[in-house]
């Protein structure tokens, strides 16, 4: 625990990308906690891409938006490009208020959206797309 | 999600004596660990919904409620977060009052400037909770603490 | 308190309790002479009303309490005169009826304390009492009424603002807002709410806001747009502006606003054309998937 502090946040390895969801109950040591865990998969997988999808995130304030833009930024140096998807409408009128547009991130409507931008296609069979 | 259009909530009921702003609800919480920013949050929350804000003035509210207690618990030391329900002329409205008795600000006006950071966030936190917020005033002395106090209205369907 | 205001205060209230049923049928019946301009309330409603006010305010008389602060300290006195005028103002009701209605209750009081006393002392001291608590009740009564008609106009001023910003979908995937009239700060917060809560309903891709009908861009207006885009940006779509006539185009340019990192169109339907493209979702280094 002290050697490695995890943020109890799931990320899944789907080929070359990395797939995690952030919830609610972030607080900061977890947001922190996260971005390391993050960055040393991306290092050890050699991932191209990285999906968070935050579709349950009910509040993104400066701390949290700072988490993801670092993470942004620090996965772009190690060649892997990191997509955010599903924020929600409240959510994104609150930061465009604080006056964060989060630059430099790359946003998606949903994780299905963000994984066809990342490479990844649904099969042909599947015309419905699952609700949020 | 609330959506712009449909059913209309019930109007708050309208008591007291009109045209004066008056604590109905008060509730102080302490912000002095990471937990407590958590806690705060919550307590935020139920306090807009139970002054029926939409689902995006909760936001705002609980957003701004966090960037000050976290400039509380950062730069103050930790400190307090009031939470009151207010009534002015029909209208409710979320009033969040922090404290902390740290260094203080010495400079207001640039503390409230978009990109003014002396720690880890953005440099947001005073200037963007005062754009989520209607009343905003910041009382700060250096050395003796620095107290925010900042309303928001209800704007849905009243 | 003296022992003789204590004995005014018992007399009437007992008046009250003893005769509350006919003080109640006579206030509506007042109340029935007066609305010569109509009010939207019918006999059954107003009875139910007087009763419950009547009861509340002998039950306020038994507390404690100055008679000017009841109406204010007494919960189920001060929510009685607060829905009575309240109903009035959501009824449409005038001004005049309003006030007039508690002023009819007061009649109705005296009459019965007149039919009961006949000593003129007492019969003042009870007018007295009555007026010290039926004015207050009174002003409380127009204070709640305006502030109705403000709580009416504010939602109605809303519900325009509402109105007058619809979005519609224009094809598979995108979105249209039709502006129309100035966007201020109000105006924003509710294009923006409405229009990211249809893209993420829609799972919309591309959102254009429309701004023809838009008289003028000053530099306020402009930041307004901004907003708006960044706020679809950051849900993961994206915007095109269209309707930039020539004179504001030339506005735009002269006060130096920056719009470069916003696709722009003349029109809805070049902005539409431009649009369409965007819906395809793109492979990893930018190719068309499909």
């Amino acid at each position: 625990m002290n050697q490695r502090p995890t943020a109890g946040v799931p990320i899944l390895r789907l080929g070359d990308v990395l797939v995690s969801g952030l919830l609610n109950e972030l607080d900061d040591k977890s947001a922190l906690a996260f971005t390391e865990e993050l960055t040393e998969t991306i290092a050890t997988t050699g991932a191209r891409g990285v999906l968070i999808d935050i579709s349950r995130l009910e509040l993104v304030d400066s701390f949290v938006a700072r988490t993801l833009m670092d993470l942004s930024t620090t996965a772009r140096l190690l060649g892997a490009r990191v997509i955010v998807a599903g924020m929600r409408p409240p959510v994104a009128i609150t930061l465009v208020e604080l006056g964060i547009e989060l630059a430099g991130v790359e946003t998606a409507l949903s994780a299905e959206q963000g994984m066809a931008a990342l490479g990844w296609y649904r099969g042909a069979s599947s015309q419905e797309r699952p609700e949020p | 999600m609330t959506r712009a259009d449909g059913h209309t909530a019930a109007a708050p009921r309208t008591t007291g004596v009109p045209g004066q702003t008056r604590p109905q609800d008060s509730t102080t919480h302490t912000v002095c660990t990471e937990e407590d920013l958590l806690h705060v949050r919550h307590a935020v929350r139920a306090a807009t919904v139970l002054a029926g804000f939409g689902i995006v003035d909760q936001t705002r509210v609980v957003t701004a409620a966090s960037e000050l207690a976290r400039n509380a618990y950062v730069h103050g030391g930790g400190g307090t977060l009031t939470i009151e329900i207010v009534r002015r002329l029909g209208t409710t409205g979320i009033r969040l009052t922090v404290e902390d008795e740290g260094p203080g600000i010495s400079d207001v006006d640039a503390a409230l400037t978009d990109g003014f950071t002396t720690g880890a966030g953005l440099g947001h936190g005073l200037g963007g909770a005062r754009r989520l917020m209607d009343d905003f005033a910041v009382r700060s002395e250096p050395g003796r603490g620095t107290v925010v106090t900042a309303t928001r209205w209800h704007t849905r369907r009243a | 308190m003296t022992s003789s205001d204590t004995a005014v205060r018992e007399r009437v209230t007992q008046v009250l309790r003893a005769n509350a049923d006919d003080i109640a049928d006579r206030w509506v019946q007042l109340q029935r002479e007066q609305a010569v301009l109509g009010s939207d309330l019918t006999e059954g409603e107003l009875h139910e009303e007087a009763d419950a006010l009547v009861a509340a305010l002998s039950a306020a008389l038994e507390g404690g309490g100055r008679p000017q602060s009841l109406v204010h300290t007494h919960e189920d006195l001060n929510r009685n005169v607060t829905d009575l005028s309240l109903r009035r103002a959501r009824g449409g009701a005038s001004p005049t009826l309003a006030s007039l209605a508690v002023q009819a209750l007061k009649q109705a009081l005296l009459e019965a304390v007149r039919r009961v006393s006949h000593e003129s002392d007492e019969i003042l001291a009870a007018a007295l009492l009555i007026n010290q608590l039926l004015d207050a009740a009174g002003a409380l009564s127009f204070e709640v009424y305006v502030e109705g008609r403000e709580e009416i106009i504010r939602r109605q001023s809303r519900q325009l603002l509402e109105m007058s910003t619809p979005v519609v979908r224009l094809w598979r995937k995108v979105l249209a807002v039709p502006l129309i009239g100035t966007l201020d700060t109000a105006r924003t917060q509710i294009v923006m709410e409405n229009l990211l809560q249809a893209i993420q309903d829609d799972q919309a891709l591309v959102a254009i806001i429309d701004i023809t009908g838009v008289p003028t861009v000053d530099t306020a207006v402009a930041q307004h747009l901004m907003q708006t885009v960044k706020a679809v940006r950051l849900m993961g779509a994206d915007c095109v502006i269209s309707g930039i006539r020539p004179p504001i185009a030339q506005t735009i340019a002269q006060l130096g606003i920056d719009l470069s990192t916003i696709l722009t169109r003349a029109t809805l339907a070049d902005a539409l054309a431009a649009a369409i493209p965007l819906t395809d979702t793109p492979g990893p280094d930018g190719t068309d998937a499909r």
